[in-house]
């Protein structure tokens, strides 16, 4: 690799969407025959820079060469013609068609204008031969798993003579053996002289297949490193955007370490729970009273483990226990039977209806929980309302304003309500304090303290780890969708701790060891 | 880890597709309608009932291969009626004026194709629904029906009336009509063009996800606005065909025919959603129709509404089996 020229470069790349800088002044560069990982939390800039380099933007500013000539990509087409192609994380494929036309479709062989599927047939034999996979290619796609249809998309984009093989997620719903016959063919396209960009959440897997890492966060380029040069903790920290020394100034006198009644029977109990493509069976108790934070990076599975637990997603593994019974959670109208409330990450598109009133909003859960035939009388749907608007301190107090015109805060806070309202007896929280200002986040923080003290039990996601250790009895850790640790928060738990759980992963020893010990890397 | 563990990731599959289910359904589904009529009905086995559904269905068949593309897009076409109706009323409008036959058919098969091509755009460029803008499409040809005159036109044109009473038979006195072996054409270049072509493989891959067909560099718009003009051009052909059929262009003729179309398409096997579906099918779809209608009409006690509500009920349970057999492998 050292020597060659790169096969494609990125320089002073900016893209700015209304109010938004999705890229500001990014360098990039890959090498043929090497896998390149591009990493960064969600909302870093990865895919923004993919369809930048896939022809799905144009850019404000920045220069684009391949093979060392300036080129201006217009589409997914002409810059899979200029030897760009990509398989995306969602299989990008026809699951009506056969394997081979999903291969060829747009460039069939032809005679006089009508396809030759013998043809067809045969050269898709081959270049799944090649890739080592021997599977009828006459069958439909979507009789296939999602792992072969992710090979066939690789077929499809190989077919094309990539020189460059963007892999955007690829691996985000296959299992452990599926990611390791993708690996198997990725590094035999490397060989091939390809240079292949890889963008995953999993950093074991960077860890396993990446020669180089460029990092981005908030848009902007980071830094590009040599795997090898690069612990993890390192990477984390890049990504994160913080020293560890910093996450460490925590007001230890809000920090909560009353001992939960562990012993006994919890309010909610999940039993190897898990469910395919999501998360890997986690099993994790919560008492009635306590806060459980669950923390990880973006992506490795904390909305997900809250979405089963609330019935949102349907488990196919483990079971739930609801005060030491089996229950059954297979709707949110079960779970919310069940007293499981549960506010989620995406407000916007998944809790608040913008159009509907302050009032509206609030008594949806409570309505939905009672049933649509059963409407809650006016003056106990004021008096719910008001005593909700003064305890969170919703401004404006008007509950007749549309939630749209409150500040995101505030809707926030809304949505909390509409939860509080149901008094539930779990309730999970899914990034609640994201994207509000810090008074409210510091309301909504007390708000989870007085809660708890008052014996409902809580599930707090965040990705800050400062709220989590400041609000939490324990702290269950998530890693590459699966559960690898469970913390109790007691005085030698720090966000150093947390963050080398996160990093290193305390559970998969048959990982590249080449990164230091977390101890080591002294600071 | 190894690939065979990989090639047996593979779903249960019997050893009949299972997108082949609906159109050996509706197969049987014929085979025994026609059975229950031979069974009741002596003259029923005379092979000329069979010929009769044909000729009395060439038009409907025609426009339900255009329906076909479009459905297979996952879009739909509701102005077919109307414009089954507009072309017929425009072809006998014309040559009441003395225009040439031959001129009149160029210009009867381009309205069709024209409006066709209109409602494509705006579906593509607008991005707006095809049912919204077909409902447009449909009201907009039934007025101009009705704006070149609201009494039927008889036709009297010599070539009209020689295709019309053309009998192509054999010796035994069986016969079919020039319709049928227009349909039959119809049927044959359209199951080629599906089968065999980029753009009727586009037709599919669109209608199994657009998005993703998109992302793979097809020419999605153009296909989408090719297959609604296609179905504009099938409409023109049964337009003529019907007018064939009834020597005369009325204003009301076609009323609700898309109802039926979609229904034939549907009960032959294609799923509303787009991605699956034969051109065969809808053959098989259409002859049910018409073997049920004969059915009825064979019997004499029954209220000719018995089609509609024996239809109904094969269109509900058709799409109950494409549910159960879960034809979208999403």
């Amino acid at each position: 690799m050292t020597g060659s020229h790169p096969v494609l470069t990125m320089t002073g790349i900016t893209k700015t969407f209304p109010g938004v800088r999705a890229l500001h002044n990014v360098d990039f560069r890959l090498f043929p025959g090497e896998v390149h990982a591009l990493m960064g939390e969600n909302g870093a800039g990865k895919s923004t820079l993919i369809k930048v380099l896939t022809g799905v933007y144009d850019t404000d500013e920045g220069i684009i060469t391949l093979a060392g000539e300036q080129v201006f990509l217009t589409g997914p087409m002409q810059a899979a013609a200029a030897g760009v192609s990509t398989v995306y994380q969602e299989v990008n494929l026809c699951t009506n068609l056969s394997v081979a036309e999903n291969i060829f479709i747009g460039r069939e062989p032809r005679r006089l204008g009508l396809i030759r599927w013998g043809e067809m047939r045969r050269r898709a034999r081959d270049l799944l031969a090649r890739l080592g996979l021997d599977i009828d290619v006459t069958a439909q796609l979507g009789t296939y798993s999602l792992a072969v249809q992710q090979m066939v998309a690789i077929a499809r984009a190989i077919d094309v003579r990539a020189r460059v093989l963007i892999l955007d997620e690829p691996t985000s719903s296959l299992d452990a053996g599926e990611v390791a016959q993708l690996f198997r063919i990725m590094r035999q396209l490397r060989d091939e002289r390809v240079a292949i960009l890889f963008v995953t959440h999993f950093l074991d897997q960077v860890y396993g297949i990446a020669d180089r890492i460029t990092v981005l966060r908030n848009g902007s380029l980071v830094g590009e490193y040599r795997t090898a040069e690069l612990p993890q903790l390192t990477l984390v920290e890049k990504m994160i955007g913080k020293e560890l020394d910093v996450l460490e100034r925590l007001d230890e006198q809000q920090k909560r370490n009353i001992a939960a009644p562990s012993d006994s029977t919890p309010l909610v109990e999940a039993a190897e729970l898990g469910r395919k493509g999501g998360v890997t069976p986690f099993s994790l108790r919560i008492h009635a009273g306590e806060v459980v934070g669950l923390a990880g990076l973006l992506g490795s599975g904390r909305t997900e483990v809250a979405r089963l637990l609330f019935g949102a997603d349907r488990a196919d593994h483990g079971q739930v226990r609801v005060d030491g019974g089996k229950a059954s959670l297979r709707t949110p109208i079960q779970a919310i039977d069940r007293g499981i409330g549960f506010s989620p990450e995406n407000r916007r598109a998944e809790g608040i209806v913008p159009e509907l009133s302050v009032r509206e909003n609030m008594i949806l859960a409570m309505q939905a929980a009672r049933g649509w035939l059963r409407p809650i009388p006016r003056r106990r749907q004021d008096e719910l309302v008001e005593k909700y608007v003064k305890a969170l301190r919703i401004r404006p107090a008007n509950p007749d304003l549309p939630v749209r015109h409150l500040s995101g805060g505030n809707q926030q806070k809304v949505l909390l309500a509409r939860w509080l309202i149901t008094e539930p007896r779990l309730l999970i929280l899914d990034e609640p304090t994201r994207g509000i200002d810090i008074g409210a986040k510091a309301e909504i923080q007390k708000l989870v303290v007085e809660l708890s003290d008052g014996g409902m039990a809580v599930l707090f996601i965040s990705a800050e780890l400062e709220e989590v250790l400041r609000l939490s009895h324990r702290v269950a850790v998530m890693r590459d969708r699966t559960m690898v640790a469970q913390l109790d928060n007691d005085t030698t738990l720090d966000a150093d701790r947390v963050m080398q759980t996160i990093a290193s992963g305390t559970h998969r020893e048959e990982v590249n060891r080449s990164t230091p010990s977390p101890s080591a890397s002294a600071r | 880890m190894s690939s065979t563990s990989l090639t047996t990731g593979r779903t249960w599959r019997p050893h009949l597709p299972r997108r082949h289910v609906p159109v050996l359904a509706t197969l049987v589904l014929l085979l025994v309608t026609y059975g229950i009529g031979v069974s009741q009905y002596r003259a029923f086995s005379n092979i000329q009932v069979v010929f009769n559904v044909f000729i009395d269905n060439g038009f409907l068949l025609v426009v339900a291969v255009g329906m076909t593309f479009v459905i297979l897009t996952g879009g739909i076409d509701l102005s077919v009626g109307s414009v089954v109706a507009m072309t017929a009323m425009v072809s006998a409008a014309l040559l009441q004026d003395g225009l040439p036959p031959a001129l009149v058919l160029v210009i009867a098969l381009l309205i069709g194709p024209a409006l066709g091509f209109l409602m494509g755009c705006a579906i593509h460029v607008f991005d707006i629904q095809p049912f919204i803008v077909t409902l447009a499409g449909m009201f907009f040809a039934r007025g101009i029906c009705t704006f070149i005159s609201d009494a039927s036109i008889p036709i009297t044109d010599g070539f009209w009336t020689t295709m019309s009473q053309a009998r192509i038979g054999n010796p035994a006195g069986n016969f079919v009509s020039i319709s049928v072996l227009v349909a039959f054409a119809v049927v044959l270049v359209a199951a080629y063009v599906l089968a065999y072509t980029r753009f009727g493989r586009n037709v599919y891959a669109i209608g199994g996800n657009a998005q993703s067909a998109l992302l793979m560099g097809l020419p999605v718009g153009r296909t989408r606005i090719a297959v609604y003009t296609v179905s504009g051009l099938c409409s023109a052909v049964g337009g003529i065909l019907l007018s064939f059929y009834t020597l005369s262009g009325a204003p009301l003729i076609a009323v609700g025919m898309e109802l039926d179309v979609i229904a034939a398409v549907v009960i032959g096997g294609a799923v509303l959603t787009g991605g699956s579906g034969y051109v065969f099918g809808t053959v098989l779809g259409v002859l049910v129709l018409g073997v049920i209608q004969t059915l009825i009409t064979f019997d004499g006690s029954l209220n000719s509404w018995w089609t509609k509500i024996v239809i109904g009920g094969l269109l509900f349970a058709f799409i109950l089996l494409q549910r159960l057999i879960g034809i979208r492998f999403t």
